[in-house]
């Protein structure tokens, strides 16, 4: 079956599953649904906030997915998109005369250094020590989430409130917010997303680094034999990743709030890995797997007024049984086996262990008889 | 054949995989008590009907008959159950764990929920000690040497009681003693009334060890002989449906004085094999081929990693590796490869090849540097495609198709994939690491052929093998290798098999 479609049939049958939920809940599931799309698409500041949230979710999808071509898992888009909004703030509540023409760019600058250093730690230290970057990444997560409310609370508060956010960034740094929303802040930050996936996937499916990226992914040994160096590779990997996620400073800082505020981020980071799952960790994929996470956490807050027995958590609800369903692949791979005539594809039920030394790869594959 | 039923019968298998007809109407008897030859080249349909014996597949017409009754598996369990047992070409072990616990995997005695495995550390020490498979039972398989691990895989088979035994090119990784031991020992299991398949492409084996023959081509059976009756020449003609070259010419060599590959007092220690390097010195020129023979697990394997990636800091190293008169011990792998070396890697799935990806992404990797395929960091990928295409054409891969996944092409035709992409680039220096390993008899002749071609266009060849008659072929020199380091050296015409044997075990 084409790539695509079974992230939408995990999408449908997640939202059945999820609607069923609500159903032995006590309410009317075509009410709830009808409730979250209204709550995500129904007016210009509906569909607004739901760019609104997918805006990050884009940009950690993309981090994660690009790690995951390399091979590696980065956990840590949360800690990387911390810093990236706090450097951001940082810069513009330090310098805010800053001449406009160069502000948001200072800013952005800034927002992606951050997140480029929160990921180069963790990629070198795979890379040189071996270390999983696993581990490193969620720690690193939590040295960001203290560092950044040390920071916000001690050195850049805000006097005029007792909220946990730094001081306002000067005028000069915020950019354009789009007008026809309804007044949800979506901003520059939306087009510089789908800029950014644009990129992704030239870089990954065009460039000579991004093929080097994807070999070392596929097979570490093969890619070592054929002189590309891994290390690099995985160094680089991770601090293109922390770069994508620091890009959710300009998003929330520079086309929001104006100032960094402790615990913004209603775990885009995390999130993201799920995003990219959804979208096979191709940068098309995720933009529409980013804009429909955003749309179910939009158009879930909602449900708190609107319904009696639903809460807006249904929308965690959702994402979970969309990603149980994205991810069964034993079900997926039954059923594409199927599909192939009759029986089996590659070697079914064989008694081997789950991990050999080199996989049983079908040798005899025949080749099809073609009239000579 | 008397009037007994056959211990194993095929009566008309077919089996397609989508558009592919794998087999078509096979048939074919076994008698008890045999050893039976299966040949063909890859892609012929041996290997998929002795997986539906075996149970990994389920046939899509025909019979499967034991001793006249018929049967049929859902999974191999049902086939080990009924006496098969299958040694694969690619083994089927669990590295990090002992080889007491492969063994073990899947028939674990247990008493009381607790594995037993004093009592299974009995049966095989006797096992072995019957059938002379000496293994270290305690050590993580994947650190044992191939042929070791190999031994575990047929230890397996004889601790579940199997009658019938499938054996898929079991003789890869051995020399002629220890392949003249396997075989002793296959009579013995013969003896005592199992019955052996044996699928192979060693024509070489087939004539000494097996009673009967059964050529398979295109995915029928196209001949099948009583081993005494026939010979090599009439086997590979059946294998390949035209006259095949067994043994290529090879003219003389006239080596170019510049030095290809000259490496001094190499002392090596890898970073997790137990191996090590002592004291390698050899070159070789520019227009001879050096053949370095030896079992597998003698050094080749750290050889070439101190050969190609000098600066690993996971190993101790010291000495010097140059090519074409540079020194290059402290260069990368990237730099190496830009010089013009080209290496066909022993392990063609692990280290040759991304499996998953197409056929053009194979053919470009290693070369996606040079300029004709990349410019200021962008892949030209149309030029990938043409180049590819003319590539896979000249080197009769099959199926030509750039888009399908290299993981999908035969052994042979994977084999042939990478020296299309090595030789691409008219390298200078080639690194050739068992380039025929699980390789059919035409993909053989073609691969030898190029190597012998690009000799003679002035390339200097390091050629490591532990195929006897490959290095005694192709070699102008070959060099011996035994626990690291080189014990003998000799000169093309100068030794037989027999003399090659012994160093190669250590006398």
């Amino acid at each position: 079956m084409p790539r695509f479609l079974q992230p939408i049939l995990a999408v449908i049958a997640g939202l059945c599953l999820g609607l069923a939920v609500t159903w032995i809940a006590g309410e009317n599931p075509w009410h709830v649904f009808k409730i979250l799309c209204m709550g995500a698409l129904g007016s210009p500041y509906d569909f607004g906030m739901t760019l609104f949230y997918a805006t990050p979710l884009v940009f950690t999808g993309l981090s994660v997915a690009i790690a995951f071509h390399a091979g590696l898992f980065n956990i840590g888009a949360e800690g990387q998109l911390t810093l990236g909004a706090l450097a951001a703030a940082a810069v513009g509540a330090l310098w805010p005369q800053c001449p406009s023409i160069f502000a948001p760019l200072a800013a952005g600058f800034a927002a992606v250094f951050a997140g480029t250093l929160w990921g180069a730690i963790p990629g070198w230290l795979r890379a040189r020590r071996g270390s999983h970057e696993v581990i490193n990444t969620i720690m690193l997560n939590f040295v960001a989430a203290g560092l950044s409310s040390y920071i916000t609370l001690y050195l850049l508060k805000n006097s005029e409130t007792q909220n946990p956010e730094t001081r306002a960034i000067g005028a000069t740094y915020m950019i354009h917010q789009f007008a026809f929303f309804g007044g949800a802040p979506v901003s520059l930050a939306l087009p510089l997303a789908i800029v950014a996936a644009f990129c992704v996937w030239f870089f990954l499916a065009k460039t000579t680094w991004g093929f080097e990226l994807r070999a070392v992914g596929q097979s570490e040994s093969a890619a070592r034999a054929a002189g590309i160096s891994a290390d690099n590779v995985r160094i680089i990997a991770l601090s293109l990743a922390g770069a994508l996620a620091g890009l959710v400073g300009v998003a929330e800082v520079l086309g929001n709030a104006g100032r960094f505020k402790v615990g913004f981020s209603p775990e885009y980071g995390f999130i993201g890995i799920a995003v990219a799952l959804l979208g096979r960790n191709h940068p098309f994929g995720i933009l529409a797997a980013a804009l429909l996470f955003g749309a179910l956490h939009k158009g879930a807050t909602a449900l708190d007024l609107e319904t009696e027995h639903v809460t807006r958590d249904l929308s965690l609800i959702l994402q979970a049984l969309i990603l149980l369903s994205v991810c069964a692949e034993g079900l997926w791979s039954w059923m594409a086996k199927r599909d192939v005539s009759a029986s089996g594809g590659t070697g079914g039920a064989s008694v081997s262990a789950s991990r050999g030394i080199s996989t049983a790869r079908e040798d005899a594959r025949p080749t099809a008889k073609k009239p000579k | 054949m008397t009037g007994t039923f056959p211990a194993v019968e095929l009566r008309g298998l077919s089996k397609r995989f989508g558009a592919c007809v794998a087999n078509a109407g096979v048939s074919l008897r076994v008698a008890p008590g045999t050893i039976q030859g299966i040949i063909g080249e890859n892609g012929a349909g041996k290997s998929t009907a002795m997986k539906m014996l075996y149970g990994v597949y389920r046939p899509d017409a025909g019979e499967i008959l034991l001793n006249g009754k018929p049967c049929s598996w859902s999974s191999p369990a049902d086939a080990i159950a009924a006496g098969i047992g299958m040694v694969h070409q690619h083994f089927m072990l669990a590295g990090p764990h002992t080889a007491l616990d492969n063994i073990l995997l899947g028939a674990e005695p247990t008493r009381l929920g607790l594995i037993n495995r004093t009592q299974v550390r009995q049966q095989l020490e006797q096992l072995s000690h019957q059938y002379g498979l000496n293994v270290d039972w305690d050590r993580p398989v994947e650190e044992l040497p191939v042929g070791i691990q190999q031994r575990i895989e047929i230890l397996k088979l004889l601790h579940r009681n199997a009658i019938i035994l499938i054996l898929d090119e079991p003789t890869a990784v051995l020399t002629p003693q220890e392949t003249g031991a396997l075989f002793h020992n296959l009579t013995q299991l013969r003896d005592q009334g199992k019955t052996i398949l044996l699928i192979t492409h060693k024509l070489k084996e087939v004539m000494t060890f097996t009673d009967r023959v059964t050529v398979f081509r295109a995915g029928k059976v196209t001949g099948e002989a009583q081993t005494s009756q026939t010979n090599p020449q009439e086997l590979a003609n059946l294998m390949v449906g035209r006259k095949v070259l067994l043994n290529v010419e090879v003219q003389n060599a006239k080596p170019l004085p510049e030095l290809a590959i000259d490496v001094k007092h190499l002392n090596f220690t890898g970073s997790r094999s137990r191996h090590q390097l002592l004291d390698v010195s050899f070159s070789v020129k520019r227009g001879e081929i050096v053949g370095i023979a030896g079992v597998e697990g003698n050094g080749q394997s750290e050889l070439l990693q101190a050969m190609l990636h000098p600066r690993d800091p996971n190993c101790r190293s010291s000495g010097s590796v140059a090519f074409l008169g540079h020194d290059a011990t402290n260069w990368s792998a990237r730099k190496i490869r830009q010089l013009g070396v080209a290496l066909i890697p022993e392990d063609r799935h692990n280290e040759g090849l991304l499996l998953d990806r197409p056929v053009s992404e194979n053919f470009a990797l290693g070369l996606h540097r040079d300029p004709e395929f990349n410019c200021a960091g962008i892949l030209n990928s149309r030029n990938i495609a043409t180049t590819a295409t003319r590539a896979i054409e000249e080197y009769d891969v099959r199926p030509p198709e750039l888009t399908m996944p290299a993981g999908k092409l035969s052994g042979g035709n994977q084999q042939k994939l990478i020296i299309a992409r090595e030789f691409h680039r008219n390298p200078k220096v080639v690194i050739a690491a068992q380039p025929t390993r699980g390789v059919d008899v035409g993909a053989i002749e073609f691969i030898h052929k190029r190597i012998v071609r690009a000799r003679d266009e002035g390339a200097g060849i390091l050629l490591i093998s532990a195929e006897l008659d490959e290095i005694l072929a192709l070699s102008d020199r070959i060099l011996v290798i035994f626990e690291g380091k080189i014990v003998a050296e000799f000169l093309r015409g100068n030794l037989d098999e027999t003399t090659l044997g012994l160093k190669m075990s250590g006398s």
